[in-house]
């Protein structure tokens, strides 16, 4: 007598696919506990997104010294090579920093492409009709693309003032000389500057979103945590935008 | 055949305790060999599900809903009552047992109602326990509201949602015996017919409303808990799906139907805009608290209401009954409404209200002060009218709301036929001829927590080593062709023309027109001959679309307005046997000289019990007397 | 008024669906939503073509059984409304208006607008309640519960489990629904003995289903009850701690 089939989901059914596979019973070590939940995950991506906060803050305070010429720049950067020596060797806890954050983004980018997989599966037959979002804003629904384009846009930065694969007059050491000589390239600076945009966005987003995912809430300071969001975004792109403007405009002076 | 209600003897105090002690006990070991059928998940439902699975029994429970959370239990507002006396204002178990008594106007059993008193503490510490989150006062205790007129502040209430906050509670503590296996959940599964072997109810026949798959399903016990049948008129303030299906199943397979002409009408809900009206919404009565019912002096007054002076108005009720005012009884209020707009004085567009004004309560207590008490219920009659209630009176009209009328039980919620038991709205018990505002909640919550776990265990007690009837047994074969049956003739019809809601609406204006708030001998003749009529044309023209296999509304729709059609002629039939007015059965031609109801203890102190007969034949009446020993009985009076 | 409606039809869960467009007349402004496909219905009826399936009971808001997509938002244009209680007037006349079921995998269109929702039981039935069996209370008063932080657990007990939030989701999570079952009981004294133990399974539960939170607020705008998503975050943070707590000292009292 029955031509349909019930259609009843229990927990494990196929048809859900989820990205992580079914939980194994009993309790293991917290992290992989954590990897495994999608709760975890997006704790651990505010984690590692706190971290990568911080470096994109200290990097750009870094970079201010551009401002107060070649020789203070290069110091700094010397210093930085030099930190904790003695009780390290040198460029030793440049390099625990740099792991850090490799570390960092790896987590950060993991979780969101596992994230991005369930997601997806979470919805396999997408709406017919147009959506018409109402709270969902550009930068939460880009973070994806954001992500992507800084990730890209990092490499290169790597490869321009790092290892300078991509700078033509990239001398080790000189940091002034090497940004100075990357930023008078125009397309550079474009890109430098539309690569800061979107990180702009993706901290839009990322420093509001952070304290959800870390169930950091509380009525005191929850009207304060969409400007901290955009205080932070402001603070960190609108000086990193203006180094390449400067230069373009020559109020960063050519290398000495 | 003799009603034997099973009431214990002894004094009124100890019955309860007496039978507890009395009644035999199921072991745990032998507790998992007993199967019982729970169909309807409401409080009643919920509650004995989740409380038999916990004391050990194998359960399986239906609802026609996706989730037992979905139940009508859930859009109840204000609250529950309880004997606990914590506002220290003199309540007690006999002061709830009296007055719940003589709101039911003398029509309820009492021994019945004084358990009922009895458990309802229990009941608040039991939702407490399972995280129902109460109103507080700001020490952390229990806050408490005077509700529905009554003189003392036994109302519990969570916001507007206490029905919501109670269900969910009873409905969690059913997903824990569901996960703890105890309990199986059958969801979209409407129960078609009750299987009776022997006398015994052993099983029920259902359909799964998305496959249409007919099932048997067996148990040792079956407990209805399928709430009420207001729906009959179709407009009520009933969820759309609430139906009389299961109990009328019931009924035709041998449990009688008790006092099916007691109906209750809520006074305050918010009138028709249109033809095309699904149902009608209530808004809690606590409303009545603050607000002022009034209408016109002047039935051809067309000034809006807040350019009528004070003296041009009628505050009818206040008038009337001077000592409640507007706080009578939900009956008075009802009825008192419905003779101004039968008047002419009704208001609105389709001057088919009476206005509900809060203008001197806010000038009283300041806006805010209104706004935290009645904010949601504000907000919910703007949406619903585009009227903006703390300028504009509101407009409110009676709605039928409750059936006090139901399955006939006993002391132990059995019905007449052995193992097959009514809790909740769906038997007839506790409330006589009108309910008390914050009751039903109550009633739902004891028959189902704190009455049906121990009284089942009474009976499965003597059945003890018998194994569950097998489902390939020819009652079970004969049930099932009967409901197969049924739904091949609903979809096979092809010549219909009309919608069963189009059907459904003419029979709900036969009903609400002669048998609602007020009837009369000739409109139920008038009605007793027009419902087979068009019962004849439903089935004849109604038209099903679609097939039997799969997801059909039309179709289960259909079926449930069958039912109704049949139920409607026996409410009509009661009401005409009924020969005086009591609580929310108003006989014209039973009334003092002021229009109030008026009883007639001698020859109607009894419970109209109907036995059913047979397709087209005269239904069979049984009395089972009621007998008041620690009421005494008198005339209702509110002025 | 009059409308044009464009209508999701699906015959059954296994068949692929389209959308119908149908034309109705005469459609008073005071008619709730609901209403007027109960006018389309009759007219289909009468017509001879099979009425379009929705799911609908208490049409007072409270019971969650009513939930379409209207014109890309779940249950339509007014804010903090279930479909059932939205009205026409929110329409203006010779509005083309397009509805569509809920779209999650894990719920399953079963016929036309109506989907199966059980998945949402599923995740009530892993804890989503206080182990307090019949008969076994102390006295109601017995505990007594700060008037703040009862109002703050009715606040998340207002949860019709309607899925709109799901619904709403760009990601099909179901975290809005899931938060406020664990606030509500996690919030009150009576549920701290399973707090932990509660959270971290309906967690995993709700995971098994559904996709994960990128605090879009999607849900919180959906909501008919205006559910908010602080509670997501409460959640997150019990969830973190499920992981941390060592749960043989959750007797003990904090101290000072």
């Amino acid at each position: 007598m029955s031509a349909a089939t019930r259609t009843k989901l229990l927990p494990g059914d196929p048809q859900l696919d989820k990205a992580d596979e079914g939980r194994p019973a009993g309790r293991s070590n917290f992290l992989v506990e954590f990897w495994r939940s999608d709760v975890g995950k997006k704790w651990l991506m505010a984690v590692s997104g706190l971290m990568l906060m911080g470096f994109v803050l200290f990097h750009m305070v870094g970079n201010l010294k551009l401002y107060l010429g070649a020789e203070d720049v290069n110091h700094y950067g010397e210093f930085l090579r030099e930190l904790l020596v003695p009780i390290l060797p040198r460029t030793v806890a440049l390099w625990l920093f740099r792991l850090g954050l490799v570390a960092a983004f790896a987590v950060h980018i993991a979780a969101a492409a596992s994230l991005t997989k369930t997601n997806r599966d979470a919805r396999k037959v997408p709406y017919k009709s147009e959506r018409d979002y109402i709270a969902a804003n550009f930068a939460s629904r880009t973070m994806r693309m954001t992500g992507i384009v800084i990730a890209l846009f990092l490499l290169f930065h790597l490869a321009d003032l790092t290892w300078g694969r991509a700078n033509p007059d990239f001398v080790r050491g000189d940091v002034y000389c090497n940004v100075y000589y990357s930023f008078s390239r125009p397309w550079v600076a474009i890109v430098y500057i539309l690569a800061n945009l979107a990180l702009g966005i993706h901290l839009y987003h990322g420093g509001w979103s952070l304290f959800q995912s870390l169930g950091w809430n509380s009525p005191r300071f929850n009207p304060w945590r969409r400007w901290f969001a955009i205080g932070f975004a402001l603070v960190v792109v609108v000086p990193n935008i203006s180094f390449p403007i400067s230069v373009l405009t020559e109020v960063i002076g050519p290398c000495p | 055949m003799t009603l034997n209600s099973k009431v214990p003897s002894g004094p009124i105090e100890d019955k309860w305790e007496t039978h507890k002690f009395e009644m035999k006990l199921v072991a745990p070991h032998n507790k998992r060999r007993f199967t019982i059928i729970v169909v309807g998940t409401g409080l009643a439902g919920a509650a004995a599900a989740a409380s038999l699975g916990e004391l050990g029994y194998n359960v399986e429970v239906f609802t026609y809903h996706d989730s037992p959370r979905r139940a009508h239990s859930i859009a109840a507002q204000g609250g529950i009552n309880a004997a606990k006396n914590y506002k220290n204002d003199g309540d007690s178990v006999r002061r709830l047992f009296y007055d719940t008594v003589k709101g039911g106007d003398y029509r309820s059993r009492e021994a019945n109602v004084h358990r009922l008193a009895e458990v309802s503490v229990d009941i608040i510490d039991q939702c407490v326990a399972q995280g129902v989150p109460f109103a507080r006062e700001y020490g952390g205790l229990l806050d408490n509201r005077s509700f529905g007129g009554a003189q003392v502040s036994r109302t519990f209430y969570a916001r507007g949602q206490t029905g919501q906050q109670l269900l969910l509670g009873a409905y969690q503590a059913l997903a824990r015996q569901i996960a703890a296996g105890t309990c199986r959940l059958h969801n979209k599964s409407e129960m078609l017919d009750v299987v009776v072997k022997d006398g015994r109810a052993v099983g029920i026949v259902c359909r799964d409303l998305l496959t249409g798959e007919i099932s048997r399903h067996t148990g040792h016990a079956v407990v209805l808990a399928t709430g009420g049948y207001s729906n009959a008129f179709y407009l009520s303030t009933n969820a759309m799906y609430c139906n009389v299906t299961a109990a009328w199943r019931a009924h035709r397979r041998g449990a009688l139907f008790a006092n099916p002409c007691f109906t209750q009408i809520h006074p305050t809900c918010i009138p028709a805009s249109d033809e095309f009206q699904s149902k009608l919404t209530l808004m809690s009565e606590s409303l009545r608290n603050d607000g002022r019912i009034w209408v016109p002096k002047d039935p051809d007054d067309t000034r809006p209401p807040d350019q009528i002076p004070e003296a041009d108005r009628d505050y009818y009720l206040e008038r009337r009954y001077p000592a409640f005012g507007n706080l009578v009884p939900r009956d008075v209020a009802s009825r008192a409404a419905k003779r101004e707009v039968d008047n002419g004085h009704g208001v609105g567009p389709l001057e088919n209200g009476v206005y509900l004004d809060f203008s001197n309560a806010i000038s009283r207590l300041g806006r805010s002060a209104i706004e935290e008490k009645y904010g949601n219920l504000f907000e919910m009659y703007e949406r619903i009218t585009d009227e903006n209630p703390y300028s504009v009176p509101m407009r409110i009209y009676p709605a039928p709301h409750y059936t006090m009328g139901g399955l006939w039980v006993d002391y132990n919620l059995m019905t007449t036929v052995p193992g097959l038991y009514a809790a909740g709205e769906a038997n007839f018990s506790d409330h006589g001829a009108n309910r008390l505002g914050a009751s039903a909640l109550m009633q739902g919550l004891a028959d189902g927590y704190f009455v049906l776990p121990y009284t089942i265990g009474d009976y499965l007690a003597e059945h003890l080593g018998e194994s569950l009837v097998p489902t390939n047994d020819p009652a079970f074969d004969d049930v099932e062709s009967d409901v197969i049956g049924r739904v091949a003739r609903l979809v096979g019809n092809k010549r219909g023309t009309r919608s069963p809601d189009h059907y459904h609406r003419r029979l709900g204006k036969i009903l609400w027109d002669n048998c609602g708030m007020e009837r009369s001998r000739e409109g139920l003749g008038k009605a007793l001959a027009e419902i087979p009529a068009l019962h004849d044309e439903f089935r004849r023209d109604v038209r099903i679309l679609g097939s039997d296999d799969g997801l059909n509304s039309s179709l289960e729709k259909a079926g449930r307005i069958d039912d109704f059609f049949q139920l409607a002629s026996l409410m009509c039939r009661d009401a005409l046997d009924r020969e005086e007015s009591c609580g929310g059965h108003f006989r014209v031609e039973h009334q003092t000289e002021d229009g109030e109801a008026l009883r007639d203890d001698e020859n109607f102190s009894y419970v109209a019990a109907w036995e059913w007969t047979g397709e087209g034949a005269e239904p069979a009446l049984h009395k089972e007397p009621l007998v008041f020993e620690n009421v005494e009985l008198a005339q209702r009076s509110y002025k | 008024m009059d409308l044009t409606l464009r209508i999701w039809r699906q015959p059954d869960a296994e068949s692929d669906g389209d959308f119908h467009v149908y034309a109705v007349k005469g459609i008073s402004s005071d008619m709730s939503f609901l209403e007027m496909l109960d006018v389309l219905n009759e007219q289909l009826i009468e017509s001879g073509e099979e009425p379009v399936e929705f799911d609908s009971d208490c049409r007072e808001g409270i019971c969650g059984t009513c939930g379409l997509v209207i014109n890309g938002v779940p249950h339509g244009p007014e804010r903090a409304t279930a479909t059932c209680q939205l009205h026409m007037r929110k329409f203006s006349d010779g509005e083309t208006i397009t509805v569509e079921p809920w779209r999650a995998t894990a719920f399953p269109v079963q016929r036309d607008l109506v989907v199966e929702r059980s998945p949402l039981d599923r995740i009530i039935e892993a804890g989503g309640y206080i182990t307090a069996p019949t008969g076994a209370a102390p006295d109601a008063n017995e505990i007594p519960v700060p008037k703040e932080a009862a109002d703050a657990a009715m606040d998340a007990a207002a949860c019709i489990g309607c899925g709109a939030c799901v619904a709403a989701c760009p990601n099909g999570a179901a975290q809005l629904f899931t938060a406020a079952k664990i606030a509500h009981l996690n919030l009150l004294p009576q549920g701290q003995a399973e707090r932990y133990r509660r959270t971290e399974a309906m967690v995993d539960t709700m995971e098994e289903f559904f996709g994960s939170c990128t605090n879009h607020g999607e849900c919180e705008e959906a909501c008919p009850k205006e559910i908010s998503i602080d509670f997501i975050a409460m959640m997150n943070r019990d969830y973190i701690r499920s992981k941390f707590k060592n749960r043989k000292r959750l007797g003990q009292k904090k101290v000072g």
